[in-house]
């Protein structure tokens, strides 16, 4: 029986949920089951119809010259000006449209739920949101480019991608900002126009995706980062700002502040880009970068609050291999905490609808119908709303109205389906040997097929991974 | 396969089944009536602790309190704003005027409306204990009411709510957060429900009931599940009482502010959304029976970029939120004259514009209360001015008033939650004083 709870566990808490038949062939060796995952290269989205973000920013181009121009020719006419400014959205929905599409159809058909799940992780870390339309058309492009390529490398290449992403620098602004002692500044201040810093960019790199809220650094530390990163932007646009290919990370040296800069009592004396190269080399493998990423990888995968001892022995990992992510995985498959006890966390709508497409194996043609069921469970595809990305705690998850619509949707879905599954037959194939007594009970009781899969789809040990 | 006996529901723990049986009567009474429901009491099924209503709206991502209410009169602000500077009242795109000294950014109509009608007080230079500039950390600290992030699961309203009279004793939903889950500041041990709209169909009572059974050894699941079942009938019944011409002229009225900030009409934030958020607040609030408190949450006041002056993006965002605020008054009818909203951010933006036309993380902000329980009409602070010696850390406004005195005072007042129950379990840190004279005696 223990056997059974571990691969369940696996392919539960671990993937992104069981298909039908996927429990069997884990077998007794789940840990072994999930290491396989760590092999064969990253785990790329498979889809010709997916465009890059230099294409999609490149088609983006007209339209946003046509908006200037209709802007700059004055708003006698504000209706046509409005019609102008609906043409962005227009172009840039139907993009995120496909890539969200394309990101469940992977998330659904996975051989390998672990890795899958770690790019859903790591997209969360580095979290851009589309509820800024800057990022609307290429948050996932953003997570095919930046994070994919590098979830079974290192995190330091992971951090450089991400930073230099022309996503990134949109969302947290950084495009714009520019260096108080730089050419362009001191040419503006010749004509009476101040510009200078925007230090978001640098300010969500030391707190969220590198060291840590808690790690000691100062108000200081965030306006250096943010002189060091001035330059770091993408080519396109209008303006002062105007240059390079569009879409693609382009470095400007005329906005760059010039000279030496001190970021955590470390002093930076490099030239231009290399500066900033520089910085994100040390705060990659830094001993605060480390514990933070340990403390999120434990929360996910052990306890909302997970116990010192794993995140001590994945933070050690962490440092050990310099940010070698399949070794840091590693230690969490190899935490007996992960394994302690089944059903711990409350999925998140994501973790649900994932599981629930799989466990009745989906086909394509409903991926539309569950892109728009995270919207109705409120966690809409690439909107975590903050670059903090979405919670990972059951508390922010299991509230009582957010209960009422997984119950309200599993029944509409087991209403569908339920002439083509049989939830009595698909129970311990899920949920394995956290299948409970009771559910199975519910399940057999049943008094229509329908009813029977809402009660396995809103079972308690359903709910939870 | 299938057993056509109904399962035996006596696993289901009492409130539970309660609140099954009610829904099973409010169904059969909408069948009945035609729809018209309003002859139904079902409630938050306990007697009223208090007639007395808080509502707090949280402005995630730090409200720009320099440019929500300008301080035009101060020598240094049009100088550190640049073109964010909101002008004088009369200028063009300049503030609505409140003292003076201190005006209401021009999205505000209706909080500048209710400062004449005396129900609005506006804080300015408060923050919550918090001194560093990270949101997240922010915003917990706002919402757990201590002085450092992350030192509780449980928020400061919730431990109020526990400390209304009769409340500890009161045993159904004493809060609601309007939203499917319910933020840091109402967690807790006691009883929160919470609300969001569905699109979904309805779900038939027997699989209900069946679902109920088998929550019944999952104390988590199964009180939620007996949270949302009681909120629903409430919504139900509060959506049938609109009333329609009020509603209307809310939409009216929202819809026309938000158009006199023109362009940009595809990054307009939410108006309609938060327009159901409140009426249906107004729905749970309004009822004799109903909770005390109510919680939603506000995003997009986090203006790095292009954050705009008197036409901007958040005067817009503000737009939105002042069409909010004035449905929300007519949506409560007489109840708004024993309610007290407090609208408050995690912190302020700095002083000066920073180099793209916006402002980055800071320190003070402003806050606000309205409601026909408080005693407005005025402007409420110590301010420390905008000079280069009276900034915070050279960048930021400097606090001169603690949110939380505001929060208690309000609580005690209004609430009539005692000094003991605050001093002690609400916001056990440090002594902060109380403040005078927020709430109509």
């Amino acid at each position: 029986m223990a056997i059974d709870v571990t691969a369940a566990i696996a392919a539960n808490r671990f993937g992104l949920g069981a298909r039908p038949g996927d429990l069997a062939p884990i077998g007794t060796d789940a840990r072994g089951w999930l290491r396989a995952q760590l092999h064969g290269g990253a785990p790329q989205l498979q889809s010709d119809a997916l465009q890059s973000t230099e294409q999609i920013l490149a088609g983006a181009e007209p339209i946003l010259r046509e908006r200037r121009e209709a802007r700059q020719a004055g708003n006698a006419d504000a209706a046509a000006v409005a019609k102008v400014a609906m043409r962005l959205p227009q172009y840039l929905r139907p993009i995120y449209v496909n890539d969200a599409r394309a990101w469940v159809h992977a998330a659904l058909l996975s051989n390998r739920p672990f890795a899958e799940r770690l790019v859903h992780f790591w997209s969360n870390h580095f979290a851009v949101s589309i509820d800024k339309q800057a990022v609307l058309g290429i948050a996932g492009s953003f997570e095919r480019e930046a994070i994919r390529p590098h979830v079974m490398g290192r995190f330091g290449d992971m951090l450089l991608a991400v930073e230099t992403h022309p996503a990134m620098l949109l969302y947290l602004d950084n495009q714009q900002s520019v260096g108080p002692n730089s050419m362009l500044a001191q040419r503006a201040a010749q004509r009476g126009r101040t510009l200078g810093l925007n230090e978001n960019l640098a300010r969500e790199i030391l707190e969220l995706h590198t060291l840590g809220v808690d790690a000691g650094y100062t108000q200081i530390d965030v306006t250096s980062f943010a002189k060091v990163l001035t330059g770091w932007s993408l080519g396109g646009g209008q303006g002062r700002l105007a240059s390079g290919p569009a879409g693609t990370f382009v470095f400007r040296p005329e906005v760059h502040e010039p000279g030496v800069q001190t970021v955590a009592r470390k002093r930076y004396a490099q030239a231009d880009q290399a500066q900033g190269i520089a910085v994100l080399g040390d705060l990659a493998v830094a001993a605060p970068t480390a514990r933070h990423i340990a403390t999120k990888l434990a929360r996910h995968f052990i306890a909302d609050d997970p116990p010192a001892a794993p995140v001590e022995r994945i933070a050690r990992a962490f440092e050990r291999s310099g940010g070698d992510l399949p070794a840091v995985y590693a230690a969490v498959i190899d935490s007996p905490e992960a394994w302690d006890s089944a059903n711990v966390k409350f999925k998140t709508p994501q973790d649900y609808l994932f599981s629930l497409g799989r466990g009745l194996a989906l086909p394509p043609e409903s991926e539309a119908r569950v892109v728009s069921a995270f919207d109705l469970l409120g966690q809409r595809a690439f909107a975590p709303g903050s670059p903090a990305g979405w919670p990972d705690r059951s508390s922010d998850w299991d509230g009582a109205s957010a209960l009422m619509k997984r119950i309200e949707l599993s029944d509409a879905v087991a209403q569908k389906l339920s002439d083509q599954r049989d939830a009595a037959q698909l129970a311990p194939q899920l949920l394995g040997g956290t299948l409970s007594a009771a559910t199975r009970e519910s399940i057999a009781r049943a008094a229509s097929p329908a009813q029977a899969l809402t009660l396995l789809l809103t079972a308690p040990e359903f709910l939870r991974r | 396969m299938f057993s056509h006996r109904p399962p035996r529901s006596d696993h289901a723990p009492d409130p539970l089944r309660q609140r099954l049986l009610e829904r099973r009567r409010f169904l059969q009474l909408g069948l009945a009536t035609g729809g018209s429901v309003l002859a139904a009491r079902y409630a938050f099924a306990a007697p009223a602790v208090t007639d007395a209503r808080f509502v707090f709206i949280i402005l995630r991502g730090a409200l720009d309190g320099l440019s929500a209410v300008p301080p035009y009169g101060d020598p240094d602000y049009a100088r550190l704003r640049e073109q964010l500077a909101i002008g004088a009242p009369g200028s063009a795109g300049g503030a609505l005027a409140l003292d003076g000294h201190f005006g209401l950014n021009p999205g505000l109509p209706f909080v500048h409306e209710a400062y004449g009608a005396g129900e609005a007080l506006i804080l300015h230079a408060v923050a919550t204990p918090y001194r560093e500039r990270s949101h997240f950390d922010g915003q917990d600290v706002l919402e757990n009411g201590l002085s450092r992030a992350h030192a509780s699961q449980i928020g400061w309203l919730n431990r109020a709510v526990a400390g209304l009279p009769a409340g500890a004793a009161h045993g159904a939903e004493l809060g609601v957060a309007l939203g499917q889950n319910v933020p840091l500041v109402l967690r807790g041990p006691a009883p929160i429900a919470s609300w969001s709209p569905s699109k979904l169909p309805d779900i038939d009572d027997d699989t209900l009931q069946r679902i109920a059974d088998r929550y019944a050894s999952d104390p988590l699941l199964s009180h939620r599940l007996g949270d949302a079942l009681a909120t629903d009938r409430i919504a139900a019944e509060s959506a049938s009482a609109i009333d329609e011409p009020a509603a209307m002229a809310a939409a009216e009225a929202t819809n026309m502010s938000a158009a006199a900030a023109a362009g940009a009409a595809a990054a307009r934030p939410g108006v309609g959304r938060y327009l159901e958020t409140v009426r249906t607040a107004a729905g749970f609030l309004k009822r004799e029976d109903g909770p005390a408190v109510a919680v939603f949450d506000t995003t997009g006041w986090d203006t790095h970029y292009n954050e705009g002056g008197g036409q901007g993006q958040l005067t817009q965002r503000l737009s939105a939120l002042d069409g909010a605020l004035r449905a929300l008054k007519e949506s409560l009818g007489a109840t708004w004259s024993r309610t007290t909203v407090l609208i408050a951010t995690e912190f302020g933006r700095t002083a000066a514009a920073n180099g793209t036309r916006g402002t980055d993380h800071g320190t003070a902000a402003a806050a606000l209360l309205l409601g026909g329980a408080v005693r407005g009409g005025r402007v409420v602070c110590d301010w420390p001015g905008l000079s280069a010696r009276a900034l915070y850390e050279g960048r930021d406004l400097k606090p001169t008033m603690d949110l939380r005195s505001v929060i208690k005072t309000v609580l005690r007042d209004h609430l009539q939650i005692s000094t003991r129950t605050l001093d002690t379990q609400v916001f056990p840190d440090g002594t902060v004083p109380y403040a005078a004279d927020l709430i109509r005696a």
